[in-house]
């Protein structure tokens, strides 16, 4: 599939917001090693789509070059109409600079298998720290949404608590409501319970699963198929680098087309 | 029934002797006794110690061997986190250029470096903007400047390898979450990298002032009026060269505990949320 932009558009910078995102033969290689094959994919406004797949097959590189925590080597994404990593004037694509890509970041919130919360700071001011430093909000403004963002995921009295102080699932909802305040229009998730105790797992999912009932923009790349199974719209199978199938996540969960897909979600219902 | 040979409640407890702990202790007592007795009776004028501890020209050396360490380590530090930062660089030009500065200040010794300094009107003998203005080097490189210069250059060179290991002690996920929230390189290294690393870099940069109060009597070769040196003219003329060298060694004494205790305090302050129990904020 492959992306056909109207050149008769005014402004080819500026194309729909909907699908919030559009990956085009997405490449990208480590030395000689090819981990994105040519990766084409669009995210419409309010899906939320699970990425399955065994380890090293390439799903947290993906993440990663949609905030442009890595490179793309060939193809192109496209986040909320706005060309990552470039500017296009005509037949030229500009590389952006360090000022632009951050502007460009500030969109798209992810939260990391490892949590990733700043340890020097409370959890308040974990959440305040990118709508002050970053957005320009007035500091009594952005405390009081961070406030609110902590009830909403069940944290209110632990506003003061430094991250050493609270338990795993307790630092990844506040890394959820850091990603939160940015007000981004989609958030990328890593294995957001791959490091929590299995107890600590389904607190972590209900904030995700709340979050999903509100519309919000979600990729998340896990493990939890039965997660997958209840909230995505989609799944996505990606092995060797390739997205090898994709579509309703019960059907692929439940009656996969390809073998691949097949064998592993066979593997780890084991 | 229990067995009486299970209940020993009521027996003694003899505690143990530590015979090795005395004899080491009564060895390490006689040895300090001895030592303070040598110098009781030994050739030294107390008096004299007392007299000269608080003359104006030991307090204006002590000023300045103050004022000396702090500008020195005030340079050291800028510059360390400069070429910390250019030797962290993907540019090739300014890391290779922080590594040279970083290799040439360290290797080349403190006392060589203010002589070169001092001595720097021999290359040169006037500075400035050609066709602008000049002055004489000698002019400019006074004592002063000369042991600024040699102090903070040298300092900033072994602060930059500090300040890098605390740079690279911070986890790659904090740069990566700096950057997610969209935060420029400048204000992620400010905002979020620096106050981690200062928990790395507070600790041996500490011990470098300390370092750098004893470095500043390096100056007294140049005839920067520090406290060796105002030491030194004093017992030129009257030859109580002891006396005053404790005089001066007192001075370094007090100084050297007071940073001590003051770096305790700013350690305390950037251990924030580092582990259980230590938040006080
Ligand atoms: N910075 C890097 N340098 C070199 N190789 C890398 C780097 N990051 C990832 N790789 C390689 O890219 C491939 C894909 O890695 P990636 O982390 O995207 O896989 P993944 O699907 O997220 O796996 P997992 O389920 O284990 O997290 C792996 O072979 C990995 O070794
Ligand atoms: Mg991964």
């Amino acid at each position: 599939m492959a992306i056909r932009t109207t050149p008769a558009a005014a402004d080819q910078n500026m194309l729909p917001a909907d699908p919030i995102v559009v990956a085009a033969d997405v490449r990208k290689r480590f030395g000689s090693n090819e981990v994105l094959k040519g990766i084409d994919l669009r995210v419409p406004k309010g899906e939320v789509l699970c990425i399955i797949g065994p380890s090293g097959s390439g799903k947290s590189t993906f993440l990663r070059c949609i905030n442009q925590l890595e490179r793309i080597d060939g193809g192109a994404i496209w986040v909320a109409g706005e060309l990552v990593g470039y500017r296009r004037e005509g037949n030229f694509l500009y590389e952006l600079t360090d000022a632009e890509i951050a502007r460009q970041r500030r969109r798209i919130g992810m939260v990391f298998q490892r949590f990733n919360l700043f340890p020097h700071l409370t959890a308040l001011e974990n959440i305040i720290e990118g709508p002050v430093q970053v957005l320009g909000e007035k500091p009594a403004e952005a405390r009081e949404r961070a406030e609110a963002l902590l009830a909403r995921v069940g944290l209110a009295d632990k506003r003061d608590a430094y991250p050493a102080h609270l338990s795993g699932g307790q630092q990844q909802r506040v890394a959820i409501a850091r990603a939160l305040a940015m007000r981004p229009e989609l958030l990328l998730f890593d294995e957001p319970t791959s490091a929590l105790d299995p107890e600590l797992v389904g607190e972590v999912l209900g904030v995700m699963r709340d979050l999903a009932g509100t519309g919000m923009t979600m990729i998340v790349v896990t493990h939890e198929l039965g997660f997958a199974r209840e909230v995505s719209n989609r799944v996505a199978f990606m092995d060797q680098g390739q997205l090898v199938e994709i579509g309703d996540a019960r059907q692929v969960l439940s009656d996969p087309q390809q073998a691949r897909t097949r064998a592993f979600i066979s593997a780890v219902h084991k | 029934m229990t067995d009486t040979v299970y209940q020993i409640s009521h027996l003694v407890h003899v505690p143990r002797r530590h015979y090795g702990r005395m004899v080491a202790a009564a060895l390490v007592v006689a040895a300090l006794a001895a030592i303070a007795h040598a110098f009781a009776v030994g050739q030294i004028e107390w008096n004299y110690v007392g007299e000269f501890l608080t003359v104006p020209a030991i307090m204006t050396g002590l000023v300045n061997t103050i004022v000396m360490a702090i500008l020195a380590m005030v340079v050291g530090i800028a510059l360390g986190v400069i070429f910390a930062i250019m030797r962290l660089s993907e540019n090739p030009v300014l890391s290779y250029t922080a590594l040279g500065y970083i290799w040439l200040f360290r290797a080349v010794p403190a006392l060589l470096q203010l002589l070169l300094w001092f001595n720097l009107a021999l290359v040169f003998p006037t500075m400035g903007i050609p066709g602008v203005f000049s002055v004489p080097t000698v002019d400019v490189m006074t004592p002063f400047v000369a042991a600024l210069l040699g102090l903070g250059i040298q300092q900033g060179a072994f602060t930059a390898e500090v300040v890098r290991a605390g740079l690279l002690s911070v986890d790659r996920g904090q740069y990566e979450a700096a950057q997610t929230l969209g935060m420029t390189r400048l204000k992620m290294l400010r905002r979020i990298i620096m106050p981690q690393a200062m928990r790395v870099i507070i600790p041996p940069v500490g011990n470098e002032f300390i370092g750098m109060v004893k470095l500043t009597s390096l100056a007294s070769v140049i005839q920067y009026a520090e406290i060796l040196h105002s030491a030194q003219n004093i017992y030129y003329a009257n030859s109580r060269v002891i006396e005053l060298l404790i005089v001066a060694a007192f001075w370094y004494l007090i100084v050297v505990t007071i940073l001590s205790l003051i770096q305790g305090r700013i350690e305390k302050y950037f251990s924030k949320g580092a582990a259980p129990a230590a938040s006080t904020k």
